[in-house]
């Protein structure tokens, strides 16, 4: 059927001439590119194999000591051991533990790349104005849209899976690093400047000390929306919780559907607590200095 | 005043702020109104053409309303804002000229400031804030810590030095930024409204300690307030700024007596001139004899000649005055450098108070001396405004 609005000019050519590039990028770089993130996904497998080797009563331990350490709440820390023991007991563990890890791998890569770029884009209005709208795209783009040429330059597998990971959970890291440099009183980065501190001394002492408690809730965000990417990361061969989700619907199974996402959001709610405790204290650190 | 005994000079600075700097200098230059600059080149004017010097060990007030641009000329001084033109000599060394590096030095060693909103770091403690300075220096920990907690105790902070700052009061929070400035042991102090976010008295506590650190310290402090009472209490001398312009430079007394302008007239008719004026400007000498030599008819024939003699006798010191030449009264004593103002509350109590001069009674001060004083320099301070021909309380 003819579309209702007219043709007025030729677009065929302009969509051509892109996949054509693309597919050019891939024939010429694709080896290059794989090898390359290859330490990458040793990371992820070495990740993941230790999570999966580590004793269940040992993960569940040392999840319930962090949870206390940045909580001090006893019934958070119950709440955590009993829902890390839920996922056990349905079946689940090792396929959580490789979505943890494709979660932990995406996370640190996220603010490794992000930090430095919210601190470069505090100090640049320019850049900024540039970089937002970016962030905007990055995040409004539908998922699908990039996962296609990531699948296509390293073919399905765990490095597009983490990549597209990387690049959805990324902006919050970028935008609340930024923020939160630019939210620094002006007067305290003035002052210790006037007392002769060096740019470097005055980010390291002053601007992200100060911005930490924003740099946190936006790593926090960054974590929930790398651990919401997993169960499209398992469509293109991420394994893991997700996969079981994306079996339950192939399946028809709503039971594996149900107990999986359960897990997801049980994890969700886990690292949420976490994160956000470190945040507080952190603020609460600067609020009364304790 | 000699080229050695000055310290700072500001040598014709201006400072716009737009992107068409250079068209407006040329504007400026060619004799251009600030406000013909904004609508031709769309750049403000922040200061024109500021020309002074401020000699070592002095205190010198710059005073002015918001946006008069005195916070921008003060962070001149260390470089935080570069002027668009001119040249500012520290030590006769032009801090322009000077390299990333030695501005690093100059900043850490030659000169400190003290901020309106104190500026501390929040997560450091208040020792830690102090010796932010000689850290930065690379000066070791165990040196740092015990130079500041020498300018702690210096500010009555002795005993604070493990709190946070959000744990002290406004008033405490402001002597860590004293004595972090301190520590670092610079020559220029830069105060940039320091205790104008203070409450009454904890601002005039801080304006005595102020005084009280630098007859012992002599450093040469560069003040900001838009208080004149402050300006005059704290000042040796005195600039107005408006609107990027100075006004007037002048002691005091200038600045209240023989304002350069019509702007400088009607800032100054408000002071409180109790705090402007001295016991010396305002008392009477008189004869000073001792016991012994206070016989009954010497007595009679000074206060012939004399408004009263002062009779010591020991550490006691008494007043005869000619209405009551038969009743020496004791008397309370006041140095003749003190405010009137610091008189008010012994001649509530008394008619006469003594006058000291290098600890030794010179004079007398009477409630009729002050009160003339006082109504003296008010029609002084009015004589050009319409207003002083209205009866007007004295201030």
């Amino acid at each position: 059927m003819a579309d209702n609005f007219p043709e007025l000019f030729d677009t065929r050519g302009l969509r051509f001439a892109i996949d054509d590039g693309f597919s050019w990028v891939v024939t010429n770089y694709g080896d290059t590119l794989e090898r390359m993130l290859g330490p990458l996904l040793k990371l992820l497998g070495a990740m993941e194999a230790f999570l999966q080797w580590l004793p269940w009563y040992v993960t569940i331990a040392g999840v319930a000591l962090l949870t206390y350490s940045a909580s001090r709440n006893l019934r958070m820390t119950c709440s955590a051991v009993i829902m890390l023991f839920f996922i056990g007991a349905v079946g689940l563990w090792n396929d959580a533990m490789a979505t943890v890890a494709l979660m932990l791998a995406a996370t640190a890569v996220a603010v490794v790349l992000g930090i430095p770029l919210g601190i470069v884009m505090a100090r640049s209005d320019w850049l900024r104005s540039v970089a937002l709208p970016l962030l905007n795209i990055m995040q409004t783009l539908p998922i699908f849209v990039y996962l296609i040429p990531f699948v296509m330059l390293f073919g399905p597998g765990k490095i597009p899976a983490i990549l597209a990971t990387v690049f959805f959970a990324i902006p919050p890291v970028i935008r609340l690093t930024d923020l939160g440099i630019r939210q620094v009183d002006g007067e305290v980065v003035e002052a210790i400047v006037a007392f002769g501190a060096t740019p470097g001394q005055k980010l390291m002492k002053v601007q992200i000390p100060l911005a930490l408690p924003t740099i946190m809730a936006g790593i926090n965000q960054t974590t929930m929306m790398a651990l919401s990417m997993v169960v499209i990361a398992s469509m293109i061969g991420a394994g893991g919780l997700g996969y079981q989700v994306l079996q339950g619907i192939q399946r028809l199974e709503v039971s594996r559907g149900l107990v999986a996402g359960i897990a997801i959001v049980f994890l969700a709610v886990i690292f949420d607590r976490i994160a956000q405790s470190y945040g507080r204290r952190a603020q609460k650190h600067l609020d009364n200095g304790e | 005043m000699t080229a050695s005994d000055v310290k700072i000079q500001v040598d014709k600075v201006y400072k716009i702020f737009g992107n068409r700097a250079d068209d407006a200098m040329a504007a400026l230059q060619a004799g251009a109104a600030k406000a013909e600059v904004l609508h031709k080149t769309g750049c403000i004017v922040g200061l024109k053409r500021i020309d002074f010097s401020i000699r070592r060990g002095e205190t010198f007030v710059i005073m002015g309303l918001s946006g008069s641009g005195k916070s921008t000329l003060i962070r001149h001084f260390n470089r935080l804002i570069e002027p668009t033109s001119g040249r500012i000599l520290v030590d006769g060394c032009n801090i322009m000229d000077m390299n990333a590096k030695e501005l690093l030095a100059f900043r850490r060693t030659g000169i400190s400031m003290v901020f309106q909103r104190f500026g501390l770091l929040p997560h450091q403690t208040v020792l830690e804030n102090t010796i932010c300075g000689p850290i930065l220096q690379g000066v070791d920990q165990r040196e740092a810590r015990a130079r500041g907690m020498e300018q702690l105790e210096l500010v009555g902070l002795k005993g604070f030095e493990n709190r946070f700052p959000r744990q002290l009061s406004g008033g405490m929070q402001q002597r860590v930024g004293l004595a972090r400035a301190l520590t670092t042991q610079a020559d220029v102090l830069l105060m940039d409204e320091a205790f104008s976010a203070l409450d009454p008295l904890i601002k005039s506590d801080m304006q005595e300690q102020l005084k009280d650190i630098q007859a012992r310290l002599k450093k040469t402090i560069i003040f900001i307030t838009h208080d004149l009472d402050e300006a005059l209490h704290l000042g040796d001398r005195i600039a107005i700024l408006k609107d990027g312009e100075l006004r007037q430079v002048g002691t005091g007394e200038e600045i209240l007596f023989r304002p350069a302008d019509d702007y400088v007239e009607r800032f100054v008719r408000k002071v409180d001139l109790s705090r402007a004026l001295y016991t010396h400007d305002a008392f009477a000498k008189v004869p000073v004899l001792t016991q012994a030599q206070a016989t009954g008819d010497r007595t009679t024939a000074l206060l012939r000649q004399h408004p009263a003699v002062i009779v010591v006798h020991g550490a006691k010191l008494r007043v005869l005055t000619s209405a009551e030449p038969d009743r020496a009264n004791c008397a309370a004593s006041i140095d003749a450098t003190a405010t009137l103002g610091q008189s008010f509350p012994l001649l509530a109590d008394q008619e006469a108070i003594v006058v000291m001069d290098s600890g030794a009674p010179v004079g007398i001060l009477t409630r009729e001396m002050a009160f003339k004083a006082l109504s003296r320099s008010h029609g002084a301070a009015n004589k050009l405004s319409p207003a002083s021909l209205l009866p007007s309380p004295v201030a």
